[in-house]
């Protein structure tokens, strides 16, 4: 088995070899590495990224919109990523982004992981019938989690999910009550004495 | 009163850097500290009369145990080498997690001897390699088996009976990644694992050559003399693998020096030192000296480093017998100054360390901050602005950004990763092939190229849109986000200069390791020696962490 540590390096290097910039590399290295320890096929999904873009153009999306059209060739799933990433401020108040025919989106979801812990918020990720839950860069919810290449994604979703409770108001107070039950009633001489005053509040 | 911090522009130049010596702080004293009630045990020995076979060692505690996996082979007298094209060793080992089983013996086997071409687990933690220096091993044999102990004064010359010539850890070939472990209170400290790997091989080569000098002799041999064992330690070949470590990790460098930095501060704000404490620095120090003696090397860079750090030291002691006072208020200040004033690098950064030695109370709360949790500093504050990074560079990087990258001799050299043993290299720019795949390291020539870009941007705006057309600088963007929270982060030299000195890079490292006589074989690989003096494994129980200094 590779270490988290090999596949790093090498998903750097060879991002590095295939004409990103280091920095850039650096972050697919990260994202890659973050992708295989999820059991998400990241290395797979990168090479055959890898092996077809010394053949085919991509669109190298700069600044990210709200609707993101098809254009003549698909968009290289990092470079999308990077910018979102360094965009996401921005973006955020967009509240939903759309991407169409976007290339082997899986390289582009750890990109979206990470700007979920840069802004605080939980996203909602839909590659065409793929969705993807990603809570601040902890963890990946998806009801597609299974390996394999996934080569083009149509139509791509993003909202921002506001911070929002996920029970009411009734359900945590139903639940209050009860850890209530670890309190003591406190009598006269418990409120002189449990909080460590002294005889004189002033002394 | 209150003491400032070093400034990191003096401090992080490497010949400041080359002249780090072990402290107190040093990763061996710390292991030794850490390890010492644990329960030490030699577990398996199955050696031939050449002292080949398997053996294992182990330390444990409660449920915790690690054991220490060596396989020892013939080897040809003409397939023995230290440099990096070797494919096999006298001996190669790993560090298991927890007691291996017959089947993960025979699985190491076919592997651990293989090195960088052969897969670990992620049951294997450390990986190393080792050769004889055969000269030595023999000699001791050879009296031992005579029922004499061996030369000494040549058993010290050299100091080890091996040397290692690399040291892996941290998921390299297999080996398990740092977050399966990283909780462990007993590995707090960096490179925990790789010293004891390093300290248990020590022990595994008295165990060899006592073993080989029996089976030659069962009726007259004797062991080495324990105080002998004691005084030899491990030696390590190092070469420019090392170096570019501390580019790559600039929040584990900056640890690690803020904390030498930070406990040089608290010693220099002692308004009253106590005469046990003052005693103690002037005893070790005095003692230490053998140490400096005793250090054997050919190289004249060495050479001419060695005499002025025993001149200065000679001038300081005098200073300290003739004219100081420790009565004195923040007496280690007034030393600290006098220093600077009367001495080079290489000595005030020895006093330094040895101003730690009185002062554990200050020493040991930092060691559990000298790890860091690189992953949290990874990403770009992009709604930052070109005026903030611009600030940073002009504040932080104010005299690289003064050097002149269209000179020749300022951009001379490149980094890069040999294709044959996938690590890093050094080679001129204008004489050799291969500066199209340079690595990341110039990072005093990107800064300042960072910095003329960014001289011509907007100051309100933001990173993310100055990255939109400078996407080529993303890696140093990163860096000076790094190095406004971490001082001490980066190297404040031209790490691609003509007259640049590798071994700098490696001494820092390793005088962070507490290897001691830093031996350069060239300007781009050294030879050191460790744990010599340290405590054997049976007496490591209530040790004497001074054992440096005895």
């Amino acid at each position: 088995m590779k270490s988290l540590s090999e596949i790093d390096t090498v998903s750097k290097r060879a991002s590095r070899a295939t004409g990103f910039e280091w920095g850039v590399a650096e972050e697919v290295g990260k994202n890659i590495r973050m992708l295989e320890m999820l059991g998400i096929s990241g290395i797979k999904n990168l090479n055959y990224y890898y092996k077809i873009r010394s053949k085919k153009k991509f669109e190298k999306i700069i600044l990210i919109n709200k609707e993101n059209k098809k254009m003549q060739f698909e968009y290289c799933p990092i470079t999308a990523g990077v910018n979102f990433l360094d965009q996401v401020r921005s973006l955020e108040n967009l509240n939903e982004i759309k991407f169409q025919n976007l290339a082997y989106p899986i390289l582009f979801l750890p990109f979206i992981s990470r700007a979920s812990e840069v802004v605080g918020k939980k996203i909602f990720l839909k590659i065409d019938n793929k969705d993807f839950l990603l809570n601040y860069n902890n963890s990946i919810y998806s009801n597609s989690l299974t390996g394999g290449i996934v080569t083009i994604g149509n139509n791509i979703e993003i909202k921002f999910l506001d911070n929002l409770d996920s029970f009411d108001d009734n359900e945590w107070k139903e639940l209050y009550k009860l850890s209530e039950k670890t309190f003591v009633e406190e009598n006269e001489s418990l409120k002189k004495s449990g909080a460590g005053a002294g005889l004189n509040d002033n002394d | 009163m209150n003491i400032e911090l070093r400034d990191p522009e003096i401090v992080m130049k490497l010949s400041k850097l080359g002249s780090f010596h072990q402290s107190k702080l040093s990763f061996l004293r710390s292991f030794l500290k850490e390890f010492k009630d644990w329960e030490y045990k030699r577990d398996l020995f199955e050696l031939n009369e050449f002292g080949h076979g398997i053996a294992v060692y182990s330390f444990k505690k409660n449920e915790q145990v690690y054991s220490l996996i060596c396989f020892a082979n013939q080897l040809d007298e003409k397939e023995r080498s230290d440099r990096v094209i070797a494919t096999k060793w006298d001996a190669a080992f790993t560090l298991h997690d927890g007691v291996p089983t017959k089947k993960d013996i025979e699985r190491l086997k076919k592997e651990v001897p293989k090195q960088e071409v052969g897969r670990l687990s992620y049951k294997e933690l450390t990986l190393s390699r080792a050769n004889k220096s055969v000269r030595i091993f023999n000699h001791v044999v050879e009296k031992l088996s005579e029922g004499k102990q061996p030369d000494i004064s040549l058993l010290l010359s050299v100091g080890y009976l091996y040397r290692t010539t690399a040291v892996y850890g941290s998921g390299k070939f297999g080996l398990a990644d740092r977050f399966r472990i990283k909780d462990r209170e007993e590995i707090y400290g960096p490179f925990r694992l790789e010293m004891m790997l390093v300290y248990l091989v020590r022990q595994f080569t008295f165990d060899q050559v006592n073993h080989v000098a029996k089976k030659r002799n069962p009726k007259k041999a004797i062991s080495l003399d324990l105080e002998i064992c004691r005084n030899l330690g491990i030696g390590n070949s190092t070469g420019l693998g090392m170096a570019p470590f501390i580019v790559n990790h600039p929040t584990l460098l900056n640890n690690w020096v803020l904390a030498r930095e930070t406990v040089l501060k608290k010693i220099r704000e002692i308004r009253k030192v106590e005469k046990k404490d003052s005693d103690l620095f002037i005893k070790y120090l005095k003692s230490s000296v053998k140490n400096i003696i005793s250090w054997n090397t050919e190289s004249e860079y060495q050479q001419i480093k060695i005499g002025s750090l025993l001149n200065d030291l000679g001038k300081f002691i005098s200073f300290i017998e003739k004219d100081f006072n420790f009565s004195n208020e923040f007496a280690f200040n007034e030393i600290y100054l006098w220093l600077e004033n009367n001495s080079d690098d290489e000595c005030i950064e020895y006093i330094v360390s040895m101003m730690m030695e009185p002062y554990d109370q200050i020493v040991n709360p930092l060691i559990s901050k000298m790890s860091s949790e690189e992953e949290q500093y990874f990403n770009i504050p992009t709604n930052r602005t070109v005026l903030d990074l611009k600030n940073i560079l002009e504040d932080k990087y104010k005299k690289l950004l003064k050097i002149d990258f269209s000179r020749n001799e300022n951009n001379q050299n490149f980094w890069f990763i040999s294709k044959n043993k996938e690590e890093p290299r050094l080679a001129d720019r204008f004489e050799e092939e291969g500066s199209e795949l340079e690595q990341p390291l110039a990072i005093a020539r990107d800064i300042k190229i960072l910095y003329e870009a960014l001289s011509v941007s907007k100051n309100s705006h933001t990173i993310d849109r100055f990255l939109l057309k400078n996407n080529h600088l993303r890696h140093v963007i990163r860096r000076a986000f790094i190095i406004e929270k971490f001082p001490y982060s980066e190297i404040q030299d031209n790490t691609i200069g003509k007259s640049i000195v590798p071994i700098d890079m490696l001494r820092l490292k390793l005088s962070f390791f507490g290897a001691l006589k830093f031996d350069p074989r060239s300007d781009k690989w050294l030879r050191i020696c460790m744990f010599q003096g340290a405590p054997l494994p049976e007496q490591l129980k209530n040790h004497d962490d001074s054992w440096v200094y005895n």
